[in-house]
């Protein structure tokens, strides 16, 4: 096992590597460079102005030797500042990492809690009318673009009903009991987790769906119930143990992807998360926070795939880390 | 289990539903600052926070007047606070001129008590006249050949040249009990040390009516009245700003009160207020405000088929943009007939005017040897065709739409435009690169009297021999222009200043090297019951005046 680690650590840090001079060299090579676009903000801006802050951005060194002068520091810890926010890149991805683990995680929670047992339920209903419906709601919220959903909550239960506030985060000022300020998170947290778990519920109610019937069709599922094991032992203690693993795989790395991947959601509701400052930081040219963006999305993967992976042997005995089964 | 979860909205909605206090304001943006320090970029949305808690020396009022801030007296010639010199001789030979001016600072306090000095004053100029700190434009500040300190709130500053706006001091104080220390450790790191960014709720950081204290990074700013103010004391205890980036989600804020005012300058799109007006005429006052931002064409004119002005002149008597503003902004995008605003103290009503005009568009093309229709397209007698690339920024829906009017009103003369589309850095790249062949649709920010050198001035046609610097995208070179240009500039009389700024507009709509479109209006969308706020439609914007903003019954 510790070997195992061992050796899915250095993939992961050679992973990260390639990553990081892929992203570098590709952001590099993106048209316009963060003086261009001063200059265009700014008339006043003589040919001295961008000359200088060409150098002091190092802009006007080669784009190999920029990478290497980044990677150099990062090896020490110091990923560099963010040119819009003049702070170190961790400093401003913090606070929106936790905002994003925050709503991606509740979310990613609620749709998984949902989405397992409705799966089950309509494989175990095949062309049922349950099976139907549910098929319908999964392509309906598989279908629906998440700024429509967004807007149509945001229409009826903030502008219409006025019970949740449309967007931001929760307004907590010094002297508020902890119970007022953990309604006012809730409140402000409802919207968004709503939207980004429907968007994911249709997903992963569908394969888990799938999965479970490819195993009700097995041999021994047929023996299970010849036997007179009765249906819910069938479903939860044959079944769905075997059809865990490859949704297991769809969930992990799903995962790692809504850390960079719920821009939509974070943009509609006003939330302060990973996904918008990555985005932004590439339209604004700010090498150092869409760098080290990426690369943590790209970590969030990569460990999602990693727990993935121990997951099964814990779902599935047969399947062992060292390749001696 | 339907009926539990709209019940327990209700009881969480009621548990929290903000009563929000008369002495509070919510306030909505649609941008999130970055940097806050005042001299290190230069960003709408951190200086419409900023304006709050600090001032500028000088500013332009509402009505586009110079008035002091955080000064006591504006310095003028007339005045004598403002007195043309010679300057000594800096080994080059001839004589130059230069201007002083005597300047008071007002009685103002930083929030940890620090009266605002003259020692204040000098560290700005130090910051940013100094090579490594980082500031974006330092021309101004190299200007300044020298500050003579008198004593604690009075100096003289020495300017290197006479220009018009010699007087316009928009220097944004830094606080050098605070700042000095860590500029003099590393200059180089300045701009990522400065406390402004590493303690941005420091109250030594604010001198005007408001402080900051707190900030959420991308979602909101709250501010509180700073007790060290010494100005007329704001109405408001507390402001929020909120940060929603999308304007739909700004606007369901605003209908649901989560948000009382969405800030005309960076709020609610113009369409998104015309169709708000139709729905909440009773709850909210309405201003369009014609702002100094110039919406406009540039043509390329190194590509053959533009280099000919009365192809450039056809292409615009053959947009129809009455007919574009009426439909599509309902009339309140007033049409522009040169970079200089009506609203301009500058303005010349002289100058000459394009109508939408089909045939006289066909006569000027047919003129300039553009006779031959075929498919619709009209050639020259080498067999060019009149087909010519616009691009606009992508994303931007009403210059998206703008652009296909535009396409289809120039079909009608034989004209074929292909539309492109860029993300805004890739279109500014390939401004300032000048690699768009033929048009390029976009807006342009203009100050109060301000010449325009940056975007006619022929030594200003961005290079690679000067950094691709200058915003004269077209190339355009006219000596009379330059000279025109050059002698606005130095004027000192109002009066002969307005001749030279008419002769600059007479050529610009002569020779169209740029094509005007409209001056974009900031909708303001304000609450019945919020008083004092007056749009200025320029750059010093509406929250330099945010103590006389107050709710009324």
């Amino acid at each position: 096992m510790t070997r195992y680690l061992a050796s899915r650590t250095v993939e992961v840090i050679v992973t990260l590597v390639l990553m990081s001079f892929v992203v570098y060299l590709l952001i590099g090579l993106m048209p316009g460079d963060p003086i261009d676009q001063m200059i265009a903000g700014d008339p006043k801006m003589t040919s001295e102005d961008a000359a200088r802050l060409r150098a002091l951005y190092g802009l006007d060194r080669p784009l190999l030797a920029r990478y290497l002068a980044w990677a150099g520091e990062a090896i020490q810890g110091n990923f560099g500042y963010s040119r819009s926010f003049g702070q170190p890149v961790l400093a401003v991805l913090w606070p929106r990492l936790l905002n994003t683990l925050v709503l991606a995680g509740t979310a990613f929670v609620i749709a998984t809690a949902v989405a397992l047992p409705l799966g089950i339920w309509a494989a175990s209903r095949p062309r049922s009318i349950a099976d139907y419906l549910i098929n319908l709601v999964c392509f309906a919220g598989i279908s629906a673009p998440p700024f429509w959903v967004a807007l149509l909550l945001i229409t009826l239960f903030a502008v219409g009903l006025g019970w949740l506030p449309a967007g931001g985060m929760a307004d907590i000022r010094p002297g508020t009991p902890w119970t007022a300020a953990l309604v006012d998170h809730a409140r402000h947290l409802m919207l968004p987790v709503i939207t980004l778990t429907l968007v994911q519920l249709g997903a992963y109610t569908r394969f888990m769906r799938g999965a479970m019937i490819e195993v009700l069709r097995q041999d021994y599922i047929r023996t299970a119930r010849a036997k007179g094991a009765p249906e819910g032992q069938v479903l939860w203690g044959h079944a769905f143990a075997n059809a865990l693993a490859p949704v297991l795989t769809i969930l992990a790395l799903s995962f790692g992807g809504l850390l960079s991947g719920a821009l939509i959601t974070e943009t509609m509701f006003a939330w302060p998360g990973m996904g918008k400052a990555i985005y932004q930081a590439i339209l604004d040219n700010d090498y150092n926070l869409a760098l080290v963006g990426l690369l943590i999305a790209t970590l969030a993967t990569l460990a999602g795939n990693l727990l993935a992976d121990l997951a099964y042997v814990w779902v599935d005995p047969r399947v062992s880390l060292t390749g001696n089964a | 289990m339907m009926l539990r979860l709209l019940l327990l909205l209700v009881a969480l909605s009621a548990l929290t539903a903000p009563a929000r206090a008369k002495d509070e304001l919510v306030l909505g943006m649609n941008q999130s600052p970055g940097t806050w320090n005042p001299l290190i970029s230069s960003m709408l949305a951190k200086s419409l926070i900023t304006n709050m808690t600090a001032r500028p020396l000088t500013a332009y009022d509402a009505s586009s007047r110079l008035v002091c801030l955080a000064c006591t007296d504006l310095p003028t010639i007339e005045n004598g606070k403002a007195r043309v010199i010679d300057l000594p001789d800096d080994g080059k030979g001839g004589s130059r001129k230069g201007i002083e001016l005597d300047l008071e600072l007002r009685e103002l306090r930083w929030g940890d008590g620090v009266p605002v000095s003259v020692k204040d004053v000098a560290f700005t100029i130090e910051v940013g006249k100094h090579p490594l700190s980082g500031v974006a434009s330092s021309e101004g500040y190299r200007r300044i050949l020298k500050l003579d300190a008198k004593d604690d709130r009075r100096f003289t500053l020495t300017i290197d040249r006479v220009t018009y706006d010699y007087n316009s001091m928009g220097l944004s104080l830094l606080p050098s009990h605070i700042e000095k220390p860590i500029f003099d450790a590393n200059p180089a790191e300045y701009r990522n040390k400065t406390a402004f960014d590493t303690d941005s709720t420091n109250p030594g950081l604010a001198f005007g009516p408001f402080r900051k204290v707190e900030i959420v990074p991308g979602s909101r700013v709250t501010l509180e009245r700073n007790p060290t103010w010494t100005g007329q004391a704001p109405h408001f205890k507390r402001i929020v700003i909120k940060i929603f980036e999308n304007t739909a989600s700004l606007e369901a804020n605003l209908l649901s009160g989560n948000i009382d005012y969405a800030l005309g300058e960076l709020g609610l799109s113009l369409d998104q207020a015309l169709a708000f007006e139709k729905r909440h005429k009773a709850k909210y006052d309405f201003i369009y405000k014609p702002a100094l931002i110039y919406e406009h064409i540039d043509t390329m004119l190194d590509n053959k088929l533009l280099a000919d002005r009365r192809v450039r002149q056809a292409i615009l008597t053959a947009i129809d943009r009455k007919a574009i503003s009426d439909k599509l902004f309902e009339g309140k995008q007033p049409v522009a007939e040169g970079p200089i605003s009506p609203l301009d103290p500058m303005y010349s009503p002289a100058a000459r005017r394009y109508s939408y005009d089909p045939a006289a568009a066909r006569k000027l093309l047919d003129e300039a040897g553009f006779a031959d229709i075929r498919n619709g397209v009209r050639h020259n007698a080498q067999g060019e065709r009149l087909s010519i690339d616009m691009t606009t920024t992508a994303g931007n829906r009403v210059r998206e739409l703008v652009a296909q009017v535009i396409q289809s009103q120039l079909r009608q003369v034989g004209v074929e435009l292909r539309i492109k589309t860029d993300p805004p850095r890739i279109f500014s790249e390939s401004l300032n690169r000048r690699q768009f062949t033929g048009l390029a649709m976009y807006a342009w920010v203009q100050q109060p009297g301000g010449v325009p050198r940056t975007i006619l001035k022929s030594t200003e046609v961005p290079s690679a021999a000067n950094g691709w610097s200058g915003q004269n995208y077209p190339g355009y070179r006219n000596p009379d222009m330059d000279k025109a240009l050059d002698a606005a500039e130095r004027e000192l009389d109002v009066e002969k200043r307005r001749g030279f700024f008419a002769e600059i507009q007479r050529l610009y709509v002569d020779d169209l090297p740029v094509l005007p479109l409209f001056f974009r209006v900031d909708p303001f969308v304000i609450p019945k019951q919020l008083k004092g706020v007056v749009p200025t439609g320029h750059l010093n914007s509406s929250t330099l005046w945010i103590e006389q903003w107050r709710w009324e019954d």
